[in-house]
């Protein structure tokens, strides 16, 4: 069999670009007009944005994998900042601890958190719900999230504020090593080593994920630095993201006052919500695969070892996938099969961590405020591959 | 195993053979001469055994030939009356039976991995033919006891060879290896396993390491092994929209759900994530994913109904829908 393929577009913006990460989307248009696969001459690497490309990325697990790291740089030449995570491995390494990981997160255990993790939102939004102005993400978005998933996971209370600061290296490092990427590993050493000091089973309690990681060494199934490797995953990946899920889905809403409305008629659909929100303004947004073997994709001959930048919040505003309005809210929007969490393989171990954190903020407001809007200009978060707010100011009124 | 829906064919068993250690295959052919209607790889027949007894047998025999349908049946000692009596019947003794249905479809993929575990064999070998003749690349593992008791293990080597055909009996190389097996996923392959509740115990625990939707099981319970009654179809009532679905043997809970406009948040659609978690408000059901742990599964207040179905016996599910 033959297969015609064509040059992939060349394209001279560089997705990396201040202006490109403060409002992503006019260029991710662009960028998916330009045909399925385009090449970044700024970056060297290939990059897909249409849905169905993306998918068949995320899917084809062999074709393009994960241990080539999910930053510009072939970790595999060139040794990475840190030793190789989960989502820096491919089969069958990557099988055992997804292995060990599932069983220790999934639907049964993650259930279980509602009860610790419901407290801590009553009180949070009881407070604001007494002003009349706040800021979302300072004073809900952020707060939220570290005051259960540490506890979930079973650290100590020392070192926890090295949690954000890892997690904003971890996540820049999937982006190029411009003056952001500097600027997050400025302490990066400290951060690292507070966070890794966390991992070892003697600074874990006996019950959380942390300690239920290290039970799966006993069991003979990983080794001891696969824990260690585990429980880092889940410190650097849980954060960060969680933060920018809750303050991505108020951000939305603030503009929606209708889909608040309809919220608060209906509280059952906060979980619609929220996953509409992750759609619309998906937290994160891109990372790279790196192609083992000569392939086509969308026509295009891409070569091996060649990077590939996968663009998630591209995807899930496709309009050959989610029609004219993809750019828009759609509280009646059915929008799963969207790769907010990815797809396949690698997809996010921390999802119903995540969706129960989100789902529980969002009904604990609905109960207490009766409208929100926008209170000034929210400002974006300079990130490398991440898609947030630093602040977002609300002007509320109580219900 | 639940009563047999719909018309009967009057048959009969046209040859018996010995196929290994305490299994018979049987050939049957309609009593009028006519030729079957056709099926897909995974589907079954019922067997009307006697005494209102109804058995479900999967089809081994090609697809591709109507004229004939073929059942592999092993004798199980403490068997509810099912096996035995097939294993009395002999040539010529008139059969009544149903036509096939489908209750283990085969998905496309561009891969496949067969793995069988002793009479779980039956269902996999129209497919193991359908991936051949597709030209998909495929393997089937194949375990059992000792090569005596493992039917068709010789006939299936023959014709595909060692290379695709592995067979692992215990007494010569011990258990089937499943760390091996199966760590190593590929992409876009799919599992199709069936056998004992233990061995697909097994696999589900494996396969949480592969991408989410991978595996495909077939149990076949202890008291009627030979049987294949994987994807029957049943009702869900849903509570609170008020409505009632039927879910066909092709359909998921979730597909049938959402056909009729009832909203089910779901992500991975293959029993990984959890997403989709439903509560249970009264029926039985057959957990399909790959990771509700085993409290849950036994409390049977909540399912994943991207995966999982009504249990064998249970016609209507009703959900917190
Ligand atoms: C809204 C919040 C979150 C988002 C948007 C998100 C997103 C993602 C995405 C897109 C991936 C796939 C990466 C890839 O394909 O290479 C992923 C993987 C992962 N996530 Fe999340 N995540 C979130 C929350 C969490 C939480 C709370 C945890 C920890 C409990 C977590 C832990 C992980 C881990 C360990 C992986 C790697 C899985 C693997 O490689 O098999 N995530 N996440
Ligand atoms: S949608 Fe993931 S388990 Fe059902």
């Amino acid at each position: 069999m033959t297969v015609t393929t064509h040059e992939a577009n060349v394209l001279g913006e560089d997705p990396f670009e201040t202006a490109n990460l403060l409002d992503p989307y006019p260029f991710l248009g662009r960028l998916r007009d330009a045909g399925a696969v385009s090449y970044l001459e700024s970056t060297g690497s290939y990059a897909v944005a249409g849905y169905q490309e993306v998918y068949e990325v995320l899917t084809d697990f062999e074709t393009y994998i994960s241990s080539g790291g999910l930053g510009p740089r072939d970790i595999r030449k060139d040794s990475g900042w840190r030793p190789p995570s989960i989502l820096e491995s491919d089969p069958p390494i990557h099988t055992v601890m997804r292995r060990a990981l599932t069983g220790v997160i999934n639907p049964s255990t993650v259930r279980a958190l509602r009860e610790p993790f419901t407290p801590p939102a009553v009180e949070l939004t009881e407070q604001l719900a007494q002003r009349r102005t706040f800021d979302a993400i300072t004073d809900l978005a952020e707060k939220y999230p570290l005051r259960v998933f540490p506890d979930a996971v079973g650290i100590p209370d020392v070192g926890r504020e090295h949690l954000l600061p890892y997690g904003n290296m971890v996540f820049n490092a999937f982006g190029p090593e411009n003056y952001i990427f500097k600027q997050a590993f400025a302490q990066g050493d400290e951060h690292a080593a507070a966070v890794m000091r966390n991992c070892q089973r003697e600074n874990l309690d006996d019950v959380g994920f942390g300690a239920q990681i290290w039970k799966r060494v006993e069991d003979g199934l990983i080794t001891e630095q696969q824990a260690t490797l585990l429980v880092r995953a889940l410190l650097s990946a849980g954060v960060d993201t969680t933060i920018f899920g809750i303050g991505n889905t108020l951000s939305v809403l603030a503009r929606y006052p209708e889909a608040w409305a309809q919220l608060r008629d209906n509280p059952k659909l906060a979980k619609f919500a929220v996953d509409e929100a992750l759609r619309l303004e998906s937290p994160f947004q891109k990372f790279h695969r790196t192609v083992a073997v000569d392939t086509v994709l969308g026509g295009v001959h891409l070569p091996a070892g060649a990077k590939v930048l996968v663009f998630l919040g591209a995807a899930n505003r496709d309009p050959r996938k989610w029609g004219e309005n993809a750019d828009e809210f759609d509280l009646n929007r059915n929008a799963s099969g969207h790769v907010a969490f990815g797809m396949g393989l690698h997809q996010c171990v921390g999802q119903p961590i995540a969706r129960l954190e989100m789902e529980i903020v969002l009904q604990q407001l609905l109960q207490r405020v009766a409208t929100i809007e926008p209170d000034g200009a929210p400002v974006p978060i300079l990130h490398n591959v991440l898609r947030g707010f630093e602040s977002l100011p609300v002007r509320i009124t109580a219900a | 195993m639940s009563a047999a829906a719909g018309a009967t064919i009057d048959a009969v068993v046209d040859q018996v053979d010995i196929v290994a250690d305490q299994v018979v295959s049987l050939v049957l052919r309609r009593a009028d001469g006519r030729p079957f209607q056709p099926w897909q790889p995974g589907a079954h027949i019922d067997v009307h055994v006697g005494d209102g007894l109804v058995r479900q047998y999967s089809l081994c025999s090609s697809p591709d030939t109507l004229d004939h349908l073929r059942i592999g049946v092993l004798h199980v000692p403490d068997s509810r009356g099912g096996s035995k009596a097939v294993h009395a019947l002999l040539a010529g003794t008139p059969l009544t039976i149903s036509e096939p249905r489908n209750n283990f479809p085969m998905r496309e993929s561009r891969r496949y991995l067969f793995i069988a575990g002793g009479i779980g064999i039956t269902p996999l070998i129209p497919m193991l033919e359908a991936a051949e003749a597709a030209g998909k690349e495929w393997t089937l593992v194949y375990g059992g006891r000792s090569r005596n008791t493992m039917a068709f293990a010789q006939q299936l080597e023959d014709r595909y060879g060692p290379d695709r055909i592995r067979i692992i009996a215990e007494d010569e190389v011990g258990r089937l290896d499943l760390d091996q097996i199966l760590g190593m996923p590929r992409a876009h392959m799919l599992v199709y396993a069936c056998g004992p509740g233990g061995l697909l115990g097994a696999v589900e625990e494996r396969c949480m390491g592969w991408p989410p939707g991978a595996l495909h099981t077939e149990r076949f319970v202890a008291s009627t092994l030979g049987a294949a009654a994987a994807n029957a179809p049943f009702e869900v009532e849903l509570a609170r929209t008020g409505t009632t679905v039927t879910v066909p043997n092709d359909k998921t809970i979730l597909e049938a759900v959402e056909e009729v406009g009832v909203r089910v948040l779901s992500s991975c659609r293959g029993g990984l994530c959890g997403t989709c978690e439903t509560p249970i408000i009264s029926g039985e059901p057959e957990h399909r994913d790959a990771v509700l742990s085993e409290e849950d599964r036994e409390a049977g207040e909540v399912m994943l109904v991207c995966v999982s179905r009504a249990a064998a016996g249970c016609p209507r599910l009703v959900l917190d829908l």
